[in-house]
C-alpha cells in the first residue's frame, strides 16, 4: 500500500508499504531518518518515542496505515520544531493548534551529516549535550522528543514530575542522573529567557 | 549505489585548553542528540537483503533432519543456509577457546543456538520463511547446574575436548577451575572467636544494552567483505571472522559502526560471520537487525553463582581466615568463563586483609544459555557474598559494619591471596569513611504539602501506600575490580596520530580501533592530544582495522590502555615535530636546542614559557605521522593448583551507601538514595567519570530489585527473553545518585588514572541488599530481591 503523512513538516510519501509495517519501520527503512532508535520493538523502551500529532508515541507500536494524513515529528525535526514553537509560542503541531499554513511551510533544515556541525539544536538537545546525559546514546532521541514534549506542558517540573514523563524511556548507561540535570538545565534555561522577554 | 550511515572523521575544536581534567563534551555529542548518528542498525544500502536467524526451541537435541526447501521457495528468498552451507573447515569459533558453532551441527545445546540463516528482500519475508524451516529434534537430558553437570553419567557438553583447560580440570563439564592457596586456613580459624558461613545465589543478569546486535556486510568485489558492526574489540572479532569465512584477515575490512551500549554483551560475536556468509553467498549486501526477543538470545549473559563462604574473625574484630567455593554456570559454550574464573577468585576476599585463604573458583557446562563477560566480570558475584558475610560478621561481634569493614580494609602494601602486593593507592577505609559521613536523606521524604506523593514511595503510582507499612534501612558495600587484562594476557593498544596543518590551523588526527561504545573513549582521546600536542582542534578517526588493534573495550582499560597508547604515540609525534622545528627554524633561537620544549596553544614554547614558533610554521607543507603500540606492565598467569602469581595490572575500589524504604507488607522496596565513592586516580573527565559511576551504580540497582533471566531448571529454556518481562530500572526506580570522587595517582598508569567503569557495579548491589536487611531483618541471599522474599509468601 502506500502511505502519505507529513513528517517534520514535509509531506512524505511510501510505497509498497506491507500493512504491517510500524511506523518506526517506515521512517527507518523507507524514509530515511533512522534517528528514531528500535531498541526494543515492543513499546517497552520508549526508544522510539514520536510525536503523533502533538502526542508522544511509540513508534514501533504503531501501524503505518494509521498514520495516513497525519502528522509526525521525530528527533530530527526537533530542533526545526523548537524554533518554530518559540517563535510562534505555540506547540507546533496540528494538535497544539498550528495553522495549515505554517504546518506547510515548515521544514527541517538539512544538517551537516558528517560532523552535525553548524546544526542548530533545540533547547533540549543542547542540554542534553552539555549536561553529559548522552553516553551511547540510543535512549537518547526518544528522551528528547519525551522531554521536549513535557516541558512544553509543564515548564517548571519538580524531580518528581521530571521521573514520572521520562518513566517510559529505558536508558542503561547512564543512571538517568544526567538526564535529570539535562531536563532541570533545558527548564532552567527556558525560564531565564521568558524572564528576559518579560 | 553507496552506503549509507558509514562513520566519518569527526572534528571537534576547543575554546578552552581542552585537555585532560576538563569536562569537555562528546565529540559524537551533536550527532547523537540530532539523530544523525548511525549506528549499527542504521546502516543501509539500496539493494541489501536482511538476515535472519532461526534458532533452536529446545535446549539440548540432536538434529535429526533439517528442509530447507519451503524456505528456499518463498517469493523474496535469496538464501537458506546450514552448518553444510559454511565453507571451510573452520566452523568454530570463540574468544578463548573454540567450541560455540557458527551454526549447529548436528546437535543444539541451548535454547536459542543458531540453526539456519535466511536472507530475503524484507525482514518479515526472512522471518516467514525461516518458520517455515523443518527441523525435527531428538531431545536429550538437559544438565542445568553442578549437580546435573558432574553427576555419574551427565551427558558431556563437548565431548573430547582438548583445550588448553581440559587438563585440569576435575569433569569435563568443568570449563575451569582456580583454587588460590595462601597460608593455613584450617588451622587460623581455630583463632577465631566467631565463624559466620553463608550460602548465596546470584541470578543471571543481562547487558540489555538498548542498541541491538546489527551490522550490514558488503561483498567487495575483490572477494571480500566490508563489515560495518558495532563491537567491542574489532581485531578480535576479525581474528574470529576471517578463518570462518575462508578469507585473509585483510580481506574482511571492519569498520566500527555507532555501538548502543555494550557492557561485555558484545564481547563475544553475534551476527557477524552469519552476515559475512549471507552477503558472500548472495554477493549483495546483507543487513540484520536482531529485535530484542532474539538480542536475549544474541549474546553470552552474567555467570549466575552459587557461592559458599566461611569467615572467621577474632573477638576484637580481625578477620582470621577465609574458606570459599564458587560455582559459576558458563553455560553451553566457554566464552569468556575462564577469565571470569581468574577474576572470580583472585577477589574472591574482597578489598581485605585475610592471610589465609582456601578459595576455589569453577565455571560449569551446562544446557543453560551460555554466559561470559558483563562489567565487574567475576568480581560481581563475589563481591554480592563476601559483603554478606560482612555484614553477619559484624553483627555477630557487635561491631558498626563499616567499622569492622575499615579495621580489616586492605590498603597500599597488602599482600592479595594471590601474593600479588598491592602497590598503588587502595582508598578502601577512606570511601567508606566517606559514604558514610554523608547526611541521610531526611525521613519521610514522600511528605510534602499536599500530602504524600506516592512517586517518592515504593510502589510509585500503583497507589500501595501512603507511608504506612513502610520501613527505612541503610547499608553499606565495598568492592574490588581488577583493571586490564590479567593472568599475563598481551594486553596492549594501538594508536596512530598524525599532527598537520588544515584550514591554517594545527590539527591533530586520532585514529584508533578503539571500540567508542558509550562510555566517551572519543572524548578522552581528543583531550589528551590537546593536552600533548598543545593543539584546539582534534579529528577522531573512525575506528576500523586499518590501524592496529586496540584491545576490547572491557575490564575498564579502555582510558588506561588506548588512552596510554595515544599519550604515547602523542609524544612521539611531539617529538618529531620538535625535530623538524630544530630543523627548520633552530637557527633562529638557541633555546630550540638547550630548552625543555613543550607545545601549548598552537605553539612551540620552552619550559619557561618562552614562545619560539607557530605549530602552523613548523608544520607547514609537511605532515608528521605516528602508529605506535602501546602495553600496561606484564602480568603472570595464576599457578593452576596454589594460585599464587602476579595476575593483576591494577585495581579499582568503590563503596556504596544505600538508603532503601520497604513496604514490608507487599514486599515492595524504593531505593531513596545511593551514595557512592570512587578512587579514579585522575578523572580525565570528571563529567564522564561521574557518568561512568551512576550508570554503574544502577546496573548493580537492578540487580538487586529486579533483574535475572530466569531459566526453566526442568527445560533450561528462557522464560523471560523481553522487557515486559525482563525489568531493568527506570528512571522512576533509579534514586538520586551523589558522587564522591577521589584523586590518589597510580604512578604506574597513564597521567596516574585508575578505570573506573566496574567498579561501581560491584558494591551497588550488597549495599541496596544489605539495606533492605537493615530494614527487615531478613537474611536474604539471593539476588533479586522479589516480593515473596520480603512478605514470606
Amino acid at each position: 500500500m502506500r502511505v502519505t503523512f507529513t513528517v517534520n513538516g514535509r509531506q512524505q510519501e511510501a510505497d509498497d508499504v506491507w500493512e504491517g509495517e510500524s511506523l518506526l519501520y517506515v521512517l527507518r527503512e523507507r524514509m530515511g531518518l533512522p534517528g528514531s532508535k528500535n531498541a526494543c520493538e515492543q513499546g517497552e523502551c520508549g526508544s522510539c518515542t514520536v510525536r503523533l500529532d502533538g502526542v508522544p508515541v511509540c513508534s514501533c507500536l504503531v501501524a503505518a496505515g494509521q498514520v495516513e494524513g497525519r502528522e509526525v515529528t521525530t528527533v530530527e525535526g526537533l530542533a526545526d520544531f523548537a524554533r518554530q514553537r518559540a517563535e510562534h509560542g505555540g506547540c507546533g503541531t496540528g494538535a497544539c493548534g498550528t495553522s495549515l499554513q505554517d504546518a506547510q511551510q515548515w521544514e527541517a533544515k538539512p544538517q551537516d551529516s558528517q560532523t552535525g556541525e553548524g546544526a542548530e539544536l533545540s533547547p533540549i538537545q543542547q542540554a542534553f549535550i552539555d549536561a553529559g546525559a548522552v553516553q551511547c546514546g540510543f535512549c537518547t532521541p526518544g528522551l528528547l522528543v519525551a522531554a521536549d514534549e513535557m516541558l512544553e506542558r509543564n515548564p517548571q517540573p519538580t524531580d518528581a514530575d521530571i521521573r514520572e514523563a521520562l518513566s517510559g524511556n529505558l536508558c542503561r548507561c547512564t543512571g538517568y542522573e544526567k538526564i535529570l540535570d539535562a531536563v532541570r538545565l533545558a527548564a532552567a534555561r527556558q525560564d531565564r529567557v521568558q524572564e528576559g522577554a518579560v | 549505489m553507496a552506503t549509507t550511515g558509514t562513520p566519518t572523521n569527526i572534528t571537534q575544536g576547543s575554546k578552552t585548553k581542552g585537555g585532560i581534567g576538563e569536562s569537555t563534551l562528546r565529540p559524537d555529542g551533536t550527532l547523537k542528540v540530532t539523530g544523525e548518528f548511525a549506528y549499527s542498525s542504521d546502516m543501509w544500502h539500496e539493494d541489501m537483503l536482511w538476515g535472519f536467524t532461526l534458532r533452536s526451541t529446545v535446549a539440548h537435541a540432536e538434529i535429526v533432519s533439517i528442509d530447507t526447501s519451503e524456505a528456499l521457495a518463498q517469493s523474496g528468498v535469496y538464501a537458506v543456509l546450514t552448518y553444510d552451507d559454511l565453507p571451510t573447515s573452520i566452523k568454530n569459533y570463540g574468544l578463548e577457546i573454540q567450541d560455540t558453532p557458527v551454526l549447529a551441527h548436528g546437535k543444539v545445546r541451548h535454547h536459542g543456538e543458531p540453526v539456519a540463516l535466511v536472507a530475503a528482500d524484507h525482514p518479515e519475508t526472512a522471518r516467514r520463511a525461516a518458520a517455515k524451516i523443518k527441523i525435527e529434534y531428538k531431545e536429550l537430558p538437559v544438565v542445568t547446574d553442578e549437580g546435573s553437570a558432574t553427576a555419574d553419567g551427565a551427558p558431556l557438553l563437548h565431548e573430547g575436548r582438548d583445550d588448553h583447560h581440559a587438563g585440569h580440570v576435575p569433569h569435563p563439564n568443568i570449563v575451569h577451575r582456580q583454587p588460590i592457596i595462601r597460608g593455613d586456613a584450617a588451622e587460623a580459624a581455630k583463632k577465631a572467636d566467631v565463624i559466620v558461613s553463608g550460602e548465596y545465589v546470584f541470578g543471571m543478569q543481562d547487558q540489555a544494552f538498548l542498541g541491538p546486535e546489527s551490522g550490514l556486510a558488503v561483498p567487495a568485489e575483490d572477494g571480500g567483505v566490508d563489515l560495518y558492526i558495532a563491537t567491542q574489540w574489532l581485531h578480535s572479532d576479525l581474528r574470529q571472522i576471517a578463518p570462518v569465512l575462508g578469507l585473509p584477515e585483510e580481506k574482511v575490512r571492519m569498520t566500527l559502526s555507532g555501538v548502543g551500549g555494550a557492557f561485555g554483551g558484545r564481547e563475544d560475536l553475534s551476527m557477524q560471520i552469519h552476515a559475512c556468509l549471507l552477503a558472500l553467498r548472495t554477493n549483495k549486501p546483507v543487513k540484520i537487525v536482531y529485535n530484542r526477543f532474539e538480542s536475549f538470545f544474541g549474546h553470552v549473559h552474567r555467570h549466575p553463582a552459587k557461592l559458599w563462604y566461611e569467615h572467621g574473625a577474632t573477638k576484637d574484630g580481625k578477620l582470621t581466615h577465609l574458606k570459599c567455593r564458587i560455582v559459576l554456570d558458563g553455560g553451553a559454550y566457554a566464552s569468556a568463563s575462564p577469565a571470569v574464573v581468574g577474576n572470580a577468585a583472585s577477589l574472591a576476599v574482597g578489598p581485605y586483609v585475610v592471610d589465609d585463604v582456601e578459595i576455589e573458583a569453577v565455571a560449569l557446562y551446562t544446557n543453560n544459555p551460555p554466559c561470559g563477560a558483563m562489567r565487574g566480570f567475576g568480581a560481581v558475584q563475589a563481591c554480592f557474598a563476601y559483603e554478606a558475610q560482612m555484614d553477619k560478621l559484624a553483627k555477630k561481634l557487635g561491631l558498626d559494619p563499616v567499622e569492622f569493614r575499615q579495621m580489616n580494609a586492605m590498603e597500599q602494601g597488602t599482600i592479595m591471596p594471590t601474593g600479588q602486593p598491592v602497590d598503588s593507592p587502595a582508598p578502601v577505609a577512606e570511601i567508606l569513611r566517606r559514604v558514610k559521613a554523608r547526611p541521610l536523606p531526611p525521613e519521610r521524604q514522600w511528605e510534602s504539602s499536599e500530602g504524600a506523593d506516592v512517586r517518592q514511595l515504593p510502589g510509585g503510582l500503583s497507589n500501595t501506600t501512603h507511608g504506612e507499612g513502610v520501613v527505612r534501612g541503610v547499608g553499606y558495600a565495598v568492592g574490588i575490580k581488577n583493571v586490564g587484562f590479567s593472568e599475563g594476557f598481551d594486553d596492549y593498544s594501538t594508536a596512530r596520530v598524525r599532527m598537520e596543518v588544515v584550514g591554517g590551523e594545527p590539527v591533530a588526527t586520532v585514529h584508533t580501533a578503539m571500540a567508542e561504545v558509550g562510555q566517551g573513549g572519543v572524548t578522552v582521546h581528543a583531550q589528551i592530544a590537546r593536552t600533548e600536542l598543545g593543539v584546539a582542534q582534534v579529528t577522531i578517526h573512525p575506528a576500523d582495522t586499518q590501524v592496529g588493534s586496540a584491545g576490547s573495550t572491557s575490564a575498564s582499560r579502555q582510558t588506561y590502555v588506548t588512552g596510554g597508547a595515544v599519550k604515547h604515540s602523542c609524544e612521539l609525534v611531539r617529538e618529531k615535530v620538535l625535530e623538524l622545528g630544530r630543523r627548520k627554524l633552530g637557527t633562529y633561537h638557541p633555546a630550540w636546542a638547550t630548552a625543555e620544549l613543550l607545545l601549548e596553544g598552537g605553539k612551540v614554547v620552552t619550559d619557561g614559557g618562552e614562545v619560539l614558533a607557530d605549530l602552523v610554521d613548523v608544520l607547514e607543507g609537511e605532515a608528521v605521522e605516528v602508529e605506535a603500540e602501546w602495553r600496561h606492565r606484564p602480568t603472570e598467569a595464576f599457578d593452576l593448583v596454589t594460585g599464587q602469581g602476579n595476575g593483576h595490572v591494577q585495581y579499582s575500589f568503590a563503596a556504596h551507601r544505600a538508603v532503601v524504604e520497604v513496604d514490608t507488607e507487599l514486599g515492595l522496596v524504593k531505593v531513596i538514595e545511593l551514595a557512592v565513592a570512587q578512587d579514579v586516580g585522575k578523572a580525565l573527565n570528571p563529567l564522564s567519570v561521574v557518568g561512568q559511576i551512576q550508570g554503574g551504580t544502577t546496573q548493580g540497582l537492578g540487580v538487586a530489585v529486579m533483574e535475572e533471566i530466569i531459566v526453566d531448571p526442568k527445560t533450561a529454556k528462557v522464560r523471560n527473553p523481553s522487557f515486559t518481562d525482563y525489568l531493568i530500572p527506570t528512571i522512576l526506580d533509579t534514586p538520586t545518585i551523589p558522587v564522591d570522587v577521589l584523586e590518589l595517582a597510580d604512578e604506574h598508569a597513564p597521567y596516574g588514572l585508575r578505570g573506573i567503569g566496574e567498579a561501581p557495579t560491584l558494591s551497588s548491589t550488597p549495599a541496596v541488599l544489605a539495606a533492605i536487611r537493615n530494614a527487615t531483618g531478613l537474611e536474604l541471599n539471593k539476588t533479586p530481591v522479589r516480593p515473596e522474599h520480603l512478605t514470606g509468601t
